[in-house]
């Protein structure tokens, strides 16, 4: 494997960016296979069976949209830009030191940025159906999958068999498990933790180089509220109103609104985004005699708005509410995401139809809307 | 004897009242100014002198500058404000709209509780501050520019941004439109941009609160383009402090 210099930007770089980045260099330097990766579509059993550490390069923050717009519309949504500018600012360690970045056609903005982006760095793009319903497309899907184990394959001069893909699987279903026994404490009355906590170790462990790592973190956290609560601690409030996050990724804005929920009477009791139970809580069976079949399976189900038809997605946020006692639903939308914009209509429809009070907002990373944003949250609190 | 007041710092107007009991016996309206901290100084002052020293008064605060009032109990918000002030001026059940200086809210009542709410984006196109912007933009004052707009013809402003409906007003000016119906123009665009934000709730009244609700031009245009009747009246400019005093426990007004 050839060494990579750090990016001349380096020296300007913060502390812990700079960690970040020799953390990432060491990990190259002895041996560590890196695969970069944005959407929940991506099939990560198949990254780690070729012995690689697969990681989310979803752009975060705002600090680099600016640079993004320097090549891409202003229109898009933040995290199309936020992930590109950082690629094109040299300044995420994972998208800098990432062998390969596995997009996928999911949204329109998202495919058409992949082929930018394949400008800064090797790019491969998974083509996912538009739907789940025709029966070809869990065939297509399945050789999607297949091609993209023959990528890594050819990439790192491996062959990936069917066990490791099968103990692959067990180790994903093993984190999968951890984060949603981890949700599942948020249906005690009152929840056991904050929301904005359990939001933030969800992120966390987009980052990490080791799954295993990453499941003993979400585990012993796990083991730390249940026993806090069962020994009676209760830091969050009976009357603090109970809150389901749905919509767009929503990892760009714990700080913006999931902080806003928090500090004005609400408490976050489910994340129905794209790393909440709705898709944690789907497994892989590691002895399916067609394992690579099976693991195409598992992620053609996942419910994301790209999907058409895609009211599995209303349904589950429905039986959601229920399950953890929700008091009211904030359907989340990054601007421009036009899929969730428009399916926010059929969410709301469907909460209607169950009684349960919704709100949509819209909103970008900057900072700029934070008052109204504050404001719309709390009326919504005091509403319900 | 504890009265209940109502503190509403917008980003334009302090609105402020006091009741006593459920009656209304003081308002007071004034621009907020460059601080929200000195407005509410200056309202403290006013309430000393109009015979309602702190001691005797409850506070509660809202709009946006809700969380600069440091003799309030507490902070609620503006939705929640200006739908309890409606549904104390009007009725318990209804839509209420609210175009104030820089947001405009739509507000289902029901029973006197706000059951769902929409809120305007970032833009303050559709609010007070865009009728203020072109207003000062064709050198005419705010009631001018409703006489003039009720003489106007339909013309189209159609850009969604404040500033580019500015450039757009610049270029009907240059083009020599008459100022009639570019004022037209002005009001439409705004009754035009809140009509979106407006559940439509079958057989609801309609009621207008916020600092337009004496434009009568305004609200003639309003229940044109929500094909309904919109109510209103003078009191309305000070629903949010209303609703804020009517938040003040009433025990604790004994």
């Amino acid at each position: 494997m050839t060494t990579q210099d750090l990016p001349a930007i380096f020296e300007e770089f913060d502390e812990s960016r700079r960690a970040g980045f020799i953390n990432a260099m060491n990990f190259k330097e002895t041996g560590g296979r890196l695969v970069g990766y944005l959407c929940s579509y991506t099939p990560l059993e198949v990254i780690e069976a070729a012995g690689a550490s697969g990681v989310a390069l979803c752009g975060m923050s705002n600090e680099p949209v600016a640079e993004a717009e320097t090549v891409l519309p202003k229109n898009l949504c933040p995290l199309i830009k936020s992930t590109y500018g950082f690629a094109h600012a040299d300044k995420c360690p994972y998208t800098y030191f990432a062998d390969v970045i596995v997009g996928e056609t999911t949204c329109d903005g998202k495919k058409k940025m992949y082929e930018l982006l394949s400008d800064i760095k090797d790019t491969y793009v998974l083509q996912l159906p538009q739907g789940q319903g025709r029966a070809w497309a869990q065939d297509a899907w399945r050789e999607e999958v297949r091609l993209l184990k023959e990528e890594l394959e050819r990439r790192y001069d491996i062959t990936v068999t069917d066990d490791d893909l099968r103990s692959a699987a067990e180790v994903r279903n093993r984190f999968r498990r951890a984060m949603v026994e981890l949700y599942e404490l948020q249906a005690n009355v009152p929840p056991a933790m904050s929301g904005v906590e359990m939001m933030t170790t969800a992120l966390q462990s987009t980052f990490s180089f080791d799954i295993n790592e990453s499941i003993e973190r979400v585990e012993s956290l796990f083991e730390k509220r249940r026993n806090a609560y069962e020994a009676g601690e209760r830091p969050i409030s009976v009357d603090a109103k109970r809150i389901l996050i749905t919509g767009c990724p929503s990892s760009g804005v714990i700080q913006k609104v999931g902080m806003a929920v928090e500090r004005n009477g609400g408490v976050i009791v489910c994340l129905d985004d794209c790393s909440g139970e709705r898709t944690q809580a789907m497994m892989i069976d590691p002895q399916a005699d067609d394992i690579l079949g099976a693991i195409a399976e598992r992620y053609l189900a996942i419910h994301c708005s790209v999907m058409t038809p895609n009211s599995e997605r209303m349904d589950n946020t429905a039986a959601m509410c229920e399950k953890y006692h929700v008091d009211g639903v904030i359907d989340l939308t990054l601007t421009a995401c036009h899929t969730f914009a428009v399916e926010s209509e059929l969410m709301s429809r469907k909460m209607e139809e169950i009684g349960v009070p919704y709100l949509q907002i819209e909103t970008d990373y900057a900072t700029a809307d934070q008052g109204q944003i504050d404001t719309r949250i709390a009326a919504f609190i005091e509403m319900l | 004897m504890t009265y209940r007041v109502g503190v509403d710092i917008g980003s334009t107007a302090a609105k402020v009242v006091v009741l006593d009991g459920d009656e209304l016996v003081f308002t007071l309206l004034e621009p907020t100014g460059y601080s929200s901290v000195d407005a509410a100084e200056r309202i403290e002052a006013a309430l000393v002198q109009a015979g309602f020293p702190l001691e005797e008064c409850d506070v509660v605060a809202t709009g946006y500058g809700r969380v600069s009032v440091p003799y309030a109990r507490k902070a609620v918000t503006e939705i929640t404000c200006h739908g309890r002030g409606a549904a104390f001026l009007f009725g318990p059940d209804g839509v209420v709209v609210d175009i104030g200086g820089q947001d405009t809210k739509a507000i289902v009542l029901e029973r006197g509780r706000v059951a769902k709410f929409n809120m305007n984006d970032k833009c303050s196109a559709g609010t007070g501050k865009f009728l203020e912007i072109m207003a000062n933009r064709m050198g005419v004052t705010q009631v001018q520019l409703e006489q003039l707009a009720r003489r106007g013809h339909p013309t189209q402003i159609s850009s969604m941004c404040t500033v580019f409906a500015e450039s757009e007003v610049i270029s009907l000016i240059g083009a020599g439109t008459p100022r009639e119906d570019i004022a037209w123009g002005v009001i439409e665009s705004v009754a035009a941009k809140v009509r979106p934000l407006v559940p439509s709730v079958a057989g609801a009244r309609h009621f207008l609160t916020g600092g337009l609700c004496e434009n009568d031009y305004l609200v003639e245009r309003l229940s044109a383009q929500l094909d309904a009747k919109v109510e209103t009246c003078p009191q309305a400019r000070f629903a949010g402090a209303i609703g804020a005093a009517l938040s003040v426990p009433l025990a604790s007004a004994e």
